[in-house]
């Protein structure tokens, strides 16, 4: 699929169907759902079936909104991050490391700040890793240190020198007031600081609420979001440490 | 209801002398050691309340000052109310006070300076400690006028807006939709201060600030909803982290419910020093056992980080322990809220069987607890529609197997803090399936040596297993080798060792001296 105008499919091509629920602050009665038919009409939601409506606390009403929407999506129009390295197995990641590089690559995870959701991270590092797949402190060829939840950023600037770093991946759930931007950017600024270029590692953030092409502003190398696999991360850094190397110095 | 597992009476018996064998050492432990924030909540006891400018509370300043002159090893008591009467001062708090400004000098007194020392701290901690008794009766009357929850599993929702004045009317809609248990999760990383923040707070990172005055804002607005709705509304917060033993002091002078306690939560997933979680679960653990709280343990985590049906026997493990350490700090049976969770991956054929195996064997080992059963949350995809059919099965899972407190699960777990609507359709899950199935535990008797009865029978021996190989070589070194949820944790690292002290001859604490007694 790479052109073509689409509009959602409810049970026939073109139909435009979607399905949204919403809360208004208001009592339920029918002025209520009055209002809650005029917001999916704004919302481009024409004709809007209200299916249901229903009283939820006090003074609040919880609606249920079938029907068509008018908006078009141009898919040639649509941009985003594809992925720009090839996919390896394990066994071959190990191979590129030890033939190429000639040494274990260093990776050093953490969760930063006061976020101490290690999920994301233990999932990309911990040997048991996610949906069948096993993470990297089960290649051979990686050394992985996972500090775990709750670091500072000089900490992890410390680690990251200690342990002779080529990759730092740190891992960002808690949204609440932009936490995860402001933490990834505090991180990044840190290491600009403290090395410099050519001997920074590459920084990798990951987390469900990142937006994948803000990599740039936040700056880091990487950004990894909902449903990333260790094999995906592997691959990653085999390309842009080892395999893809002459592209990213010129 | 006992004996639907067919479990072996004498390999039940054996788990539990080998979780005391475990368990043992540590208590031993616990008992020859002090810390900075044991000394704190028995100064806390003894009336010394509010915060420097800086918001350090006197408490800590007030410790900082004895330790640095004396040390820690001989309790806080006794230097402090030394100084009170050399100073000729009347308010510990003022003594706290001038002591931050360096103008009392502390000392170990002794001979009839430590008679008085010891007869004056007695008498101020156990009037803390007589607060605490006031506010069990309290709850005992109000229970008995209100009444409690027609039905078991008590519905457990939890608050978390980092502002206590939005949590209060959310907690009050949430007691009107059907809530019998309010927990209000703190702000991210307050278990890693050392120190229990002052006042109403209304900044807080996915959570609020646990205090002493947001105990007290919240627990009078629900004894307002429990008049209203005519069933006493409790309250659940977390002693957990570094302050544990202070947290649980001011639950109890607060009347809090409940309180999440686990032996060893802090030590995996905070990476908190583990000697200096066993000396403050013990007298976080007494504390419970006076106030009348009922604990939550946290056997829930660990299925988050490994696998539910592989490491189902660590759960058993772990409740076993909590259980020991519980007893072993005067806690009664009814005050045991022992966890564990609905964590199997739903693509795990049998999934629900294996559930109910588990949840069944946790029900008749303990059958006097009022276990806490949580949600399923590690494979909750963001997909909220196959969310809420999960929820539905946990529930059902939860009436089958009379589980004591349902930890209300939501269809966007992992994907938004709750709203609203996922919180009401969440609670109107819960309400179709027990109005539904709520008397099904009648009715459903596994099949005499089918998979239900084989599987629960299998965890229970992995557990003894397991037990066996702690026993043989301590709890302390199971736990740096990493055997419980994947994490390796020396006794001599992590998080708030430096405020460890080993008891010197003659340590003297007024509030463990009272609530042994009362054990």
């Amino acid at each position: 699929m790479t052109g073509g105008v689409v509009r959602p499919y409810g049970d026939t091509t073109g139909d435009g169907m979607v399905q949204v629920s919403f809360t208004l602050p208001v009592p339920h009665d029918k002025r209520a759902e009055g209002a809650a038919v005029q917001l999916a009409n704004r919302m481009g939601i024409d004709p809007a079936l209200l299916v249901h409506a229903k009283p939820i606390g006090d003074g609040f009403t919880f609606f249920v909104v079938y029907g068509r929407v008018n908006h078009l999506v141009d898919l040639a129009a649509v941009r985003v991050v594809e992925r720009d390295f090839p996919l390896l197995s394990a066994k071959e990641v190990n191979a590129v490391v030890k033939r190429r590089l000639r040494r274990k690559l260093s990776v050093v995870g953490a969760c930063i700040g006061t976020d101490a959701h290690t999920v994301g991270i233990d999932a990309i590092l911990n040997v048991k890793g996610i949906a069948g797949e096993k993470g990297l402190e089960y290649y051979r060829e990686l050394s992985v240190t996972n500090l775990g939840a709750q670091v500072s950023v000089p900490e992890l600037v410390d680690a990251a020198r200690g342990a002779r770093a080529d990759a730092v991946l740190v891992s960002q759930v808690v949204t609440q007031r932009d936490a995860h931007l402001h933490n990834t950017r505090e991180m990044s600024a840190a290491f600009r600081e403290a090395m410099p270029v050519g001997r920074r590692p590459l920084l990798i953030v990951g987390g469900p609420r990142f937006d994948e092409s803000q990599a740039a502003e936040l700056g880091v190398d990487r950004i990894f979001g909902r449903g990333t696999t260790p094999g995906e991360v592997a691959s990653y850094l085999v390309h842009a440490l080892i395999t893809g190397r002459k592209v990213r110095a010129a | 209801m006992t004996g639907k597992l067919d479990l072996d009476p004498v390999l039940v018996a054996r788990a539990r002398e080998l979780a005391r064998r475990a368990g043992r050492p540590v208590v031993e432990l616990a008992r020859s050691h002090t810390t900075v924030s044991v000394e704190r909540a028995v100064l806390r006891l003894a009336g010394v309340a509010g915060a420097d400018p800086d918001g350090i509370p006197w408490v800590n300043r007030l410790v900082e000052a004895v330790a640095s002159d004396v040390g820690l090893g001989h309790g806080v008591a006794l230097p402090v109310f030394d100084a009170l009467a050399r100073e000729q001062l009347t308010d510990v708090t003022l003594l706290a006070q001038k002591a931050a400004a360096g103008s009392v000098r502390f000392e170990v007194p002794s001979g009839r300076a430590a008679t008085v020392a010891r007869r004056a701290a007695r008498v101020a901690v156990g009037a803390g400690v007589r607060r605490i008794d006031r506010r069990r009766a309290e709850r005992d009357r109000l229970v008995k006028r209100y009444g409690d929850p027609v039905r078991r599993p008590w519905i457990y929702l939890i608050v978390a807006t980092g502002d206590i004045y939005e949590d209060i009317p959310q907690a009050q809609a949430a007691a009107r939709a059907g809530a019998d248990v309010i927990a209000v999760i703190r702000s991210t990383g307050q278990s890693l201060l050392d120190f229990v923040p002052e006042g109403a707070t209304r900044e807080g990172f996915a959570g609020t600030y646990a205090t002493q005055e947001n105990f007290r804002l919240m627990r009078a607005a629900l004894d307002v909803s429990s008049r209203e709705l005519g069933r006493y509304v409790r309250l659940t917060n977390y002693a957990s982290g570094l302050c544990m033993p202070e947290m649980a002091t001011l639950a109890g002078l607060e009347r809090l419910d409940m309180m999440l306690n686990d032996s060893m939560y802090g030590i995996l997933f905070r990476d908190i020093n583990p000697v200096r979680t066993f000396v403050d679960q013990r007298f976080s653990r007494q504390v419970h056992a006076r106030a009348g709280i009922i604990i939550n343990t946290g056997e829930d985590n660990y299925l988050t980080t490994a696998d539910a049906v592989d490491e189902a026997h660590t759960v058993t493990v772990s409740q076993l322990l909590n259980e020991y350490f519980a007893h072993e700090a005067g806690l009664a049976d009814w005050q045991l809220g022992l966890g564990h969770a609905f964590e199997i991956s739903p693509e795990v054929p049998e999934s629900l069987r294996l559930e109910l195996a588990h949840a069944l064997l946790a029900r008749e080992l303990f059958p006097d607890a009022p276990l806490k059963w949580m949600p399923p949350t590690k494979h909750m995809t963001g997909d909220v529609f196959r969310g809420n059919l999960l929820d539905g099965f946990f529930n059902l899972v939860g009436a089958l197997t009379g589980q004591g407190i349902l930890l209300v699960g939501m269809m966007t777990e992992a994907v938004v803090t709750p709203w609203l609507s996922d919180r009401d359709i969440a609670l109107q899950n819960v309400r179709y399936v027990l109005g539904a199935a709520g008397g099904l535990h009648e009715d459903f008797v596994p099949a005499p040596g089918g998979f239900i009865q084989q599987r629960a029978n299998r965890v229970l021996g992995e557990a003894v297993e397991l037990l066996e190989r702690i026993g043989d070589q301590s709890l302390l070194s199971a736990i740096a080798e990493g055997t419980f949820g994947i994490m390796k944790r020396p006794p001599d690292r992590g998080r708030g060792l430096d405020g460890v002290a080993r008891h010197e001859a003659g340590y003297y604490n007024p509030a463990a001296e009272i609530l042994e007694r009362s054990a």
